[in-house]
């Protein structure tokens, strides 16, 4: 156990150096297919597939950010859809300012909206998103300082289990009724939208379209490295220790309100940073994003994919969100059942979720509605 | 918190009013001090100005019927509860009403719970490794490596709590005295001056029960130790000073003999 390398904690989990690799090949191999392969060819990728697959990641992003406090710290919130949001925003914003003059009005400072309701100045906390280094600042620290207010109080005060998301689940909906107001000054129900280009670059052309895919597949394999890293140390050890029996912990003399609020902290900066890449991909953030029932879908990917599993967290979100794509257009009306089946089928019989059950499979011991499968002998435990 | 509330012992004066229990010794004497310590839910008192104390070093069982108190006594030590009324020190000088669980656990008092709670999810030596003096900044938790000295230390309390051979296993396959083993290994890690244990046999077979008396011998050569217990066969081969709870008050103390011969003793475990 004594590590030889400070890189084991990657080298020493297949499953790890897998998702890895996999992550890192799609950010190389997707662009080329859509950019160097002419667009008669079989494999060539068409632009609207990069920045399908592009929305993916950011989710899987997403869906990482809930595992880590939900499957390795016991923290279920039903409010990270607000983190995401509010990064998504803090990039939005960024966008907004890009356009300047070109927008309807042609203003030069003021965004179309508030050109619309007869704004005079920008407000001040539209300052400095004109500058991209400013705009990447807040996207890490809006949702960071809200998820360490929000936190501090909550763990402190001992809130947990239902009660905590319950409260996530209030903060993300007071957020999406703030926004939705005009005088909050972020594009009310209609939000940010109308983008043209980031960095200078064409938000439509293929190449930032591309560049988007990668930098949001680069931006998933560092959170996964960066979650790989707490789950692996002493801290992630305590986390699952708190999962399991938080009394127990406190009691050995860990101070178990700040190992939450750290990996709560850290849960938030990665979702604003998904929603950061998600917005210049989708080409809109309005208040629709702070929905409740977003936040409940990234839990049932994680639920899905296998709860306390980091890979687990990105397959669950990339089927489900593929599945979400195939029936929103094939039987659009279906997709809600077919999700709550999902989420029900999961509880029931796949606990784990599909990573946590794959072994199951494999160890000629699963059983299903009674049914045994594989071959009947019991093997002695090792 | 205010002295003028009670006299000493009031409460076991009151069940006993012709003799003094025990000696009321100076305060930094003791390893533990409680006095006068009330703890009422939803009006019913649990502890009754209980007035218990510790001298520094050696063994201390207590006894006493179901509801007798004596996990809430445990509670208040630890900081899970807060008393109404009364005085609470350790080491003779450190007040722990203030305090909370983690404070009270980092000043050197580990506790054992009544069900055997361990890491289920964590393997043996994992569950020691968390329970090691120490370390308890989340940040430096993140770049934490087990030191040599360290291992060496996981490595005696494995042989002392007898699981080295089981070191790999998740600690939720183990058997129930194993569990209830490895959580008093985890208090042994944690290095503490004072182990409050709570029913540390219940479940073992004897030949468990015998076993975990001479570890908890052994352990109170070094450090002072309070053994909450029903079964008498491990409380006799404890052999130790005998305190029993009655109704959240002590009702006698004395070598074990001596609170089995207490003719209110016999009536409240009788019933009569």
């Amino acid at each position: 156990m004594i590590r030889a390398s400070p890189f084991a904690f990657l080298t020493e989990s297949r499953a790890a150096l897998t998702t890895l690799a996999l992550i890192v090949a799609a950010a190389a191999i997707v662009p080329a297919l859509n950019l160097m392969v002419p667009a008669g060819s079989p494999v060539h990728v068409p632009t609207w597939v990069v920045t399908l697959l592009g929305k993916y990641l950011t989710y899987a992003l997403l869906a990482l950010s809930v595992d880590l406090i939900w499957g390795f710290c016991g923290i279920l919130s039903l409010g990270h859809g607000a983190f995401f949001a509010l990064g998504g925003y803090a990039m939005g914003m960024y966008l907004m300012r890009q356009i300047g003059e070109r927008g309807v009005y042609k203003h030069p400072v003021l965004p179309d909206f508030m050109v619309f309701l007869n704004w005079k100045d920008l407000p001040w906390y539209w300052y400095g998103f004109d500058v991209f280094p400013f705009a990447l600042l807040m996207v890490v620290l809006v949702p960071g300082a809200l998820a360490f207010a929000f936190g501090w109080f909550a763990f402190r005060s001992r809130v947990t289990g239902v009660y905590l998301s319950i409260i996530t689940q209030a903060l993300t909906f007071a957020l999406m009724l703030a926004f939705f107001r005009n005088d909050m000054g972020f594009g009310g129900n209609n939000g940010l939208t109308d983008f043209k280009d980031i960095l200078g670059a064409n938000l439509q052309a293929d190449g930032t379209r591309a560049a988007l895919f990668a930098a949001s597949a680069v931006a998933l394999a560092v959170g996964y490295v960066v979650c790989r890293f707490i789950v692996a140390s002493r801290l992630g050890r305590v986390l699952i220790a708190i999962r399991d029996a938080e009394s127990r912990t406190r009691f050995l003399g860990y101070r178990v309100e700040h190992y939450m609020l750290f990996v709560f902290v850290v849960s938030a900066v990665l979702a604003g940073v998904a929603g950061a890449l998600y917005v210049p991909q989708v080409g809109i953030i309005n208040p629709s994003e702070f929905s409740p029932a977003n936040s409940i879908e990234i839990v049932i990917w994680v639920a899905v994919g296998g709860r306390g599993s980091l890979h687990g967290a990105i397959l669950g979100a990339i089927l489900v969100n593929y599945a979400k794509t195939y029936f929103t257009g094939a039987l659009p009306e279906a997709w809600l059942y077919v999700l709550g089946g999902l989420f029900i089928f999961v509880t029931l019989f796949l606990p784990k979720g599909l990573v946590g059950s794959i072994p199951a499979f494999a160890a000629k011991d699963f059983s299903f509605f009674g049914l045994r499968f594989g071959p009947a002998k019991t093997e002695a435990r090792p | 918190m205010s002295p003028a509330t009670h006299a000493p012992l009031a409460g076991a004066i009151a069940h006993q009013p012709t003799a003094a229990l025990h000696a009321q010794p100076a305060r930094k004497d003791t390893i533990l001090y409680l006095d006068g310590v009330s703890v009422s839910f939803d009006g019913f008192r649990v502890l009754n100005d209980l007035s218990l104390y510790v001298l520094a070093g050696g063994l201390r069982a207590i006894i006493g019927p179901n509801g007798a108190g004596k996990t809430t006594m445990m509670d208040v030590i630890t900081g899970k509860t807060k008393p109404d009324a009364g005085e609470i020190y350790f080491d003779g000088t450190i007040d722990l009403i203030a305090l909370d669980e983690t404070r009270i656990a980092n000043l050197g008092i580990g506790r054992k719970f009544q069900k055997p709670t361990v890491f289920e999810n964590h393997t043996v030596f994992e569950n020691l490794e968390l329970a090691l003096k120490g370390g308890r900044d989340a940040f430096a938790s993140l770049f934490f490596r087990l030191g040599a000295e360290q291992r060496t230390r996981i490595e005696e309390v494995l042989e002392t709590v007898a699981l080295a051979d089981q070191r790999f296993r998740v600690a939720g396959d183990l058997s129930h005295g194993q569990k209830q083993w490895l959580e008093i290994g985890m208090l042994l890690m944690q290095d503490p001056e004072l182990m409050l244990i709570d029913e540390p046999v219940a479940g073992m077979t004897d030949a468990e029960t015998e076993e975990t008396a001479s570890l908890l011998k052994e352990i109170a050569k070094t450090r002072s130790v309070v053994v909450v217990e029903h079964d008498m066969d491990f409380v006799r081969a404890l052999d130790c000073r005998v305190t029993v709870l009655h109704e959240g008050a002590v009702l006698a103390e004395g070598s074990l003999d001596t609170v089995q011969g207490n003719e209110r003793v016999v009536e409240v475990y009788l019933g009569r």
